[in-house]
């Protein structure tokens, strides 16, 4: 049964894998991640432009989504048990949890891109950060949540501070399960495409800039899969494979990262 | 050094429930001083009044005078300054478990924002050869976290990160009920090196534990601190029944 069910599991995601594998790996050459895309009609091209994109839209967003999602699990964990405040924002995180992308990408729209009067790398990144807080927070809280009374008490015990408690003892210990939740949100909204259609909306040009339009890998995806063009559908295909690929690269590197270091017996 | 305490009508309350009724007593300096009595007679809640963790529990209140030394804890300072007077070890082994065994050691002075390196090993070692643990971990200082030890090395770990921060007084919650017998026999040769240095308030369900360590024990039953005395005393010729009838285990 054990082996069943893992075989179940790991099948869809090997599947997928395989599959993109298969349609877009032909298409991935040196091009691909170094030119921007050429006019309809021209061969070749490639989605530097939506690559670098993506990465500026995740920085923002996680710039955004981190610190206030662990913020909010913090004060949700450690400071307000019970109280009526701390439970209108697990409410309100939880409802945020349940919002559809597209839902999030008109609200910035409207807060930010209408008063600019352009489309905007940053509102793109508040966007998908936006989507980050509600994952962060709630595993933020959890994790905390898992860590004994007992370590807290020792902390106090000592003559710590309870707000340096907090942060050197509590926040620590559940480090790994924190970042874990961290990366989780990351995964997700490197993939979103509706929040940027109408924020980030897309630049057929490198950009790094905060104030204008910017490209992004899903976005671009997107756009190309429902053109009419083959060569384009190519590309679409060698641009989710990236995509995929850098999703699991960056998890895992931070996976990495913070794993070296840990002790032996730690749990 | 240790000083003495002096605890004078003492009362102590979680939400409704009545933990400690009146309670006054002296405990000298540089003795060990053991508390016995049945499951939920309050010497618990004692021993957490008398550096302030009583309090960290919301429902907590307390009310009454105890004095360390000259100092009255409860009136014009901060709890986390009487916490680092007045060491506490608990019940449980509680090291830090993501912390090395150096780091556990060292956390109560670093988190008070202590940065002298050098000082800080010599700290670290000699707490650890206080606490007789220096000669089974100091190869592994910085290698391998605290919780990768045994209960027992955990638990005098515990009183190693105790002493670094340099108390004057050190409480102990049932620091060994959950040891095994040689582990519970270093706790206690421990207990009789320190009390040199330290003033040592002992929780304990183990009786032959307070006369093994203690020279002063006192009796308490319901919230009500029933007798204190010579440890002799008290279980040769105590002079209260309900303390013959416990020691004798005709209840409790």
């Amino acid at each position: 049964m054990a082996v069943l069910g893992t075989a179940v599991v790991i099948a869809p995601l090997l599947a997928i894998f395989a599959y993109l594998v298969y349609k877009g790996a032909s298409s991935l050459n040196w091009d691909f991640f170094t030119q921007v895309p050429k006019p309809v009609g021209e061969t070749g091209g490639g989605m530097e432009n939506a690559i670098l994109g993506s990465g500026v839209l995740l920085s923002v967003a996680s710039a955004i989504g981190i610190p206030v999602g662990i913020a909010s699990g913090v004060y949700l964990a450690e400071f307000g048990r019970g109280n009526t405040l701390a439970n209108l924002v697990r409410f309100t995180a939880d409802v945020l949890n349940g919002i559809p992308s597209i839902v999030v990408g008109i609200a910035v729209y409207s807060l930010i891109v209408v008063p600019q009067l352009h489309f905007s790398a940053f509102s793109g990144g508040v966007a998908l950060g936006i989507m980050m807080i509600p994952t962060v927070t709630r595993t933020t809280e959890e994790m905390l949540r898992l860590v004994p009374h007992a370590v807290r008490e020792a902390a106090l015990g000592l003559g710590v501070p309870n707000w340096r408690s907090t942060i050197s003892i509590t926040l620590r210990t559940a480090s790994t399960g924190i970042i874990t939740g961290c990366m989780l949100a990351f995964a997700r909204v490197a993939g979103e495409t509706a929040p940027l259609l109408f924020t980030a909306f897309g630049n057929d040009d490198r950009s790094l800039a905060l104030n204008q339009p910017i490209a992004a890998l899903p976005l671009q995806i997107f756009v190309y899969a429902v053109s009419p063009y083959n060569d384009w559908h190519r590309l679409a295909w060698a641009g989710s494979l990236v995509l995929i690929v850098l999703i699991v690269v960056s998890v895992s590197l931070v996976r990495f990262v913070t794993s070296r270091g840990v002790l032996k017996g730690a749990s | 050094m240790g000083v003495g305490i002096e605890v004078k009508e003492l009362n102590a309350w979680y939400g409704e429930t009545h933990t400690l009724r009146s309670i006054s007593l002296k405990i000298p300096a540089n003795h060990a001083t053991a508390l016995i009595g049945p499951s939920g007679c309050g010497k618990s809640t004692f021993v957490r009044c008398l550096n302030r963790m009583h309090e960290t529990n919301p429902i907590a209140r307390v009310t009454g005078s105890v004095k360390i030394g000259d100092l009255d804890i409860y009136h014009g300072v901060s709890p986390v300054v009487i916490r680092r007077r007045i060491g506490m070890v608990f019940q449980l082994p509680n090291p830090f478990p993501t912390m090395s065994i150096f780091d556990n050691v060292a956390s109560g002075l670093r988190l008070n924002g202590f940065r002298n390196k050098k000082a800080l090993d010599e700290i670290v070692e000699r707490s650890l050869r206080r606490a007789a643990l220096w000669d089974e971990v100091k190869d592994d200082l910085r290698r391998k976290s605290g919780a990768s030890l045994s209960g027992g090395q955990q638990q005098r770990l515990c009183i190693a990160r105790t002493l670094a921060v340099d108390p004057e007084v050190l409480l102990m919650d049932e620091p060994a009920s959950a040891l095994d017998p040689i582990s519970t026999a270093k706790i206690e040769d421990l207990i009789f090196e320190l009390k040199s240095e330290y003033t040592i308030v002992i929780v304990t369900h183990n009786m032959q534990q307070a006369a093994r360590v203690a020279e002063n024990t006192g009796f308490f039953l319901n919230g009500h601190l029933v007798e204190f005395d010579a440890t002799t005393k008290i279980f040769t010729n105590p002079s209260d029944k309900r303390t013959e009838d416990y020691i004798t285990g005709r209840f409790g």
